[in-house]
């Protein structure tokens, strides 16, 4: 009984000290971090629009998409979608993804659509998507928009980021979504 | 693709230079030298130990060591249960997430208490902050369980006769201290930095740019991020784990929590060589380690760079690989190398879903947890690679007619028969649970209260790939690690229990047997190294480790691989 006691004893304070003074104390350094260590927040004319980290539904046709999302983009609640890669249903909801895909860009070969965008996520919340799966969405929305394909083609570039030493080249979808609205407005 | 793999071997060789250093320190922290932390710990410490009123100093011998861990792992377990099963009504709960059922709450608590965390709950929905901090300390405390056990182990291979090996609340509250817990500071600065939240509030509701309403789930993450990883843990904060945006943000944030989940385990090895003054002993051990490592990565390296060949076929460009379930921002090449390094390591954070991985990978992520000896988690690693290294001695010793010794200590009967028992346990565990949960699903047999429904509806896969997902759970609780087949319908009474179980043996009778095992043979009389010794420090005894691992991992598991993942490969064009 009384090594209990002192287990007990020896549990609370090692508590206090795991869980209360180390948590606290990265609770103090974040408050120098980006706001605060809240997650960093978009904000368009003062209005929080999204987190710069989590990725959006876009299913408008004015707006680049992101990728295939296994929880419809629900940000309290992530998950991929764990379909095996010989799952005949999954293959069959990839080859519709595809499909649609060239419905909604005619323009396409199918050749040139990358496997990011017929793919769900592993967090079913990625921000971002392949330099190729931005690129070949300009014409359709330069349609959409009434823009030159050229102006919204030099926005993506200019949207991309390309590792130095280390990482994948990406595209934040929000973004780059946040410059199109913004070029827009220029433009009219 | 450059980029990508040159990330992937400059994380690799970072953390191996790294490990060096940290286990020099580790070796002195466990020798009770100097160390640069002492004018802050020492007065903590021993503020901690008088208070509970527990020696720190007096020397124990292996059966109270036992006692001693099994002890206060019962007070840790009862005391998180009982956290889980209240905290819908408890504070620190801003989402009012409910309370666990009975059954969750007890895979849950026995899961952190063990080190595994293995997760049948969502972080967003499943589990209050009250909670999330009480595994936090959780995720501490076990890894520190596993490093005291190690340093039991190291201070018994010393070249004297002694039943006394050190203390243990010594062992395990400097491990915490003086090891975990100034890297975590470090690692969980770096992610809140990085875009990490750490914060106390609830959900935030926004209207994104299109105009939809969301909830964004945050909370107090960073930190329990750094010790997820360095505890070699892997409860992810949220439900996706390392492959949530918050959870893991960037390239460089990946890169930071690859290295923190490889450094300890590393550093553990090069730690044994500068305790004991044997760096050769070291260098084979971590030699072996690093084969086995390089054997199953590469191939999961190459065949998610190589993509799906069904979606290849559907005449698609798979420049980026493999993509299902991964994030653009790590892409394949860094996602295999993770799932390889996770399993090997007994972390099981993911940042890719393991369930879409491509069926090569997958077989190699399995195989990785079914060795459970290539570095291995915090501590646990060392003592699993122990058992081959008895066994390996013994069937050496065998070959050329010596009596087998390691370290000055004769390995007889008693030594072999509990190094035996703990090398079949861990198959018997996962066939024996793979075996009964495939024969309910084969035969789709209604579970009654175990599962809502028939035995088929935990499957999210069919055929080959289903099978998998139900050996992969059984594997990932053997071998304590935590990752899963996510698509298994895992949150109920039937999963929840048997895995529970096993996730209790694999624990416990794994470092019961190697602290029996070096207890019994400190007490042994030394014999000093003459010409009739087997060497231990040598390649060919290196070689001689590797076969013994390799001819237990696949004939045990090897029919079981055939039936999942290898029959997956040869039917997916």
């Amino acid at each position: 009984m009384k090594t209990i006691f002192s287990l007990l004893k020896l549990t609370l304070l090692t508590v206090i000290l795991f869980a209360v003074i180390y948590p606290l104390a990265i609770y103090g350094i974040a408050q120098f971090a980006p706001n605060h260590g809240k997650g960093e927040t978009i904000s368009v004319n003062g209005k929080v629009v999204g987190y710069q980290k989590i990725g959006q539904k876009f299913d408008k046709s004015n707006y680049f998409w992101g990728r295939p999302s296994a929880v419809d983009y629900n940000a309290a609640g992530s998950a991929g979608s764990n379909k095996g890669p010989s799952n005949a249903e999954y293959l069959a909801l990839v080859q519709k993804r595809i499909d649609t895909f060239l419905v909604v860009h005619p323009y396409l070969k199918k050749s040139e659509i990358p496997s990011d965008m017929v793919t769900a996520s592993g967090s079913g919340l990625d921000p971002n998507i392949s330099p190729q799966g931005a690129l070949i969405q300009v014409k359709r929305v330069a349609k959409e928009r009434k823009l030159s394909e050229d102006k919204v083609k030099a926005l993506v570039e200019a949207n991309i980021n390309t590792p130095k030493v280390m990482g994948t080249p990406t595209v934040n979808v929000l973004e780059l979504n946040v410059a199109l609205d913004a070029l827009s407005k220029k433009g009219s | 693709m450059n980029t990508e793999l040159f990330g992937v071997i400059s994380i690799f060789i970072i953390s191996i230079v790294l490990a060096i250093p940290l286990g020099k320190y580790i070796a002195k922290v466990y020798l009770g030298d100097k160390t640069l932390f002492d004018p802050i710990f020492n007065p903590i410490e021993k503020f901690i130990f008088k208070i509970s009123g527990i020696s720190s100093t007096e020397e124990m011998n292996w059966k109270q060591h036992l006692k001693a861990l099994l002890s206060i792992n019962m007070v840790w377990f009862f005391l998180c249960f009982f956290v889980l099963l209240f905290q819908g009504s408890l504070f620190l709960n801003p989402d009012n997430n409910p309370s666990m059922s009975p059954d969750l709450a007890f895979n849950t608590a026995i899961s952190f208490v063990v080190n595994c965390n293995l997760q049948h709950y969502s972080g967003e929905s499943g589990v209050s902050y009250l909670s999330q901090m009480f595994l936090m300390f959780l995720q501490f405390v076990s890894a520190g369980v596993g490093m005291a056990s190690a340093a039991i182990i190291f201070n018994a291979m010393k070249e004297r006769t002694t039943d006394k090996l050190g203390n243990f609340y010594n062992y395990f509250i400097k491990s915490c201290t003086r090891i975990l817990l100034p890297l975590s500071i470090i690692v969980a600065t770096i992610l809140a930095f990085s875009g990490t939240p750490m914060d106390f509030d609830s959900k935030d509701a926004i209207t994104t740019l299109q105009g939809d309403h969301v909830e964004v789930s945050r909370g107090p993450a960073a930190a329990f991020i750094a010790i997820k990883h360095l505890g070699t843990n892997g409860g992810g904060f949220f439900g996706a784990n390392s492959a949530h945006p918050l959870e893991n943000p960037t390239y460089f944030t990946n890169a930071v929590e690859l290295w923190s989940q490889l450094i300890i385990p590393f550093a553990m090895i090069f730690a044994l060589g500068f305790y004991l003054k044997k760096k050769k002993l070291s260098y084979v051990i971590f030699g072996v380690m690093t084969v086995g490592f390089l054997l199953l990565v590469i191939p999961t390296v190459i065949s998610e760079i190589n993509g799906n060949p069904a979606i290849e076929k559907m005449g698609i460009a798979q420049t980026t690989g493999a993509m299902e379930g991964k994030e653009v921002r790590f892409g394949p090449a860094i996602s295999g190398f993770w799932s390889i390094a996770t399993t090997v390591i007994s972390t099981g954070s993911v940042n890719s879903m393991h369930d879409s991985s491509m069926p090569v990978s997958g077989a190699m992520e399995l195989l990785a947890m079914m060795v459970n000896a290539f570095y291995g988690g915090c501590g646990v690693g060392i003592l699993n690679f122990y058992i081959f290294i008895i066994l390996a001695v013994f069937i050496s010793g065998l070959m050329v007619g010596r009596t087998p010794e390691f370290l000055g200590k004769k390995i007889e009967a008693r030594e072999v028969k509990i190094a035996a028992f703990i090398a079949i346990l861990h198959p018997l565990l996962i066939l024996s649970g793979t075996a009964l949960a495939s024969y309910f699903a084969a035969h789709d047999t209604a579970m009654g209260y175990w599962f809502s429904g028939n035995a088929t509806g935990w499957l999210n896969n069919s055929g080959h790939h289903g099978f998998s997902e139900m050996l992969y759970e059984y594997t990932s609780s053997a071998a304590n690690n935590g990752s899963g087949f996510e698509g298994l319908g895992d949150n109920n009474p039937f999963w929840n229990i048997t895995t529970g179980i096993v996730l209790l043996l694999s624990r416990f009778i794994p470092i019961v047997g190697p602290l029996a095992i070096a207890g019994l043979l400190a007490n042994k009389k030394y014999i000093p190294e003459s010409a009739g010794t087997l060497k231990t420090d040598t390649t060919i005894f290196g070689v001689m480790v590797f076969a013994v691992i390799a001819i237990i991992a696949a004939l045990s598991f090897f029919p079981a691989l055939a039936l999942g993942p290898l029959a997956e490969y040869f039917t997916l064009k």
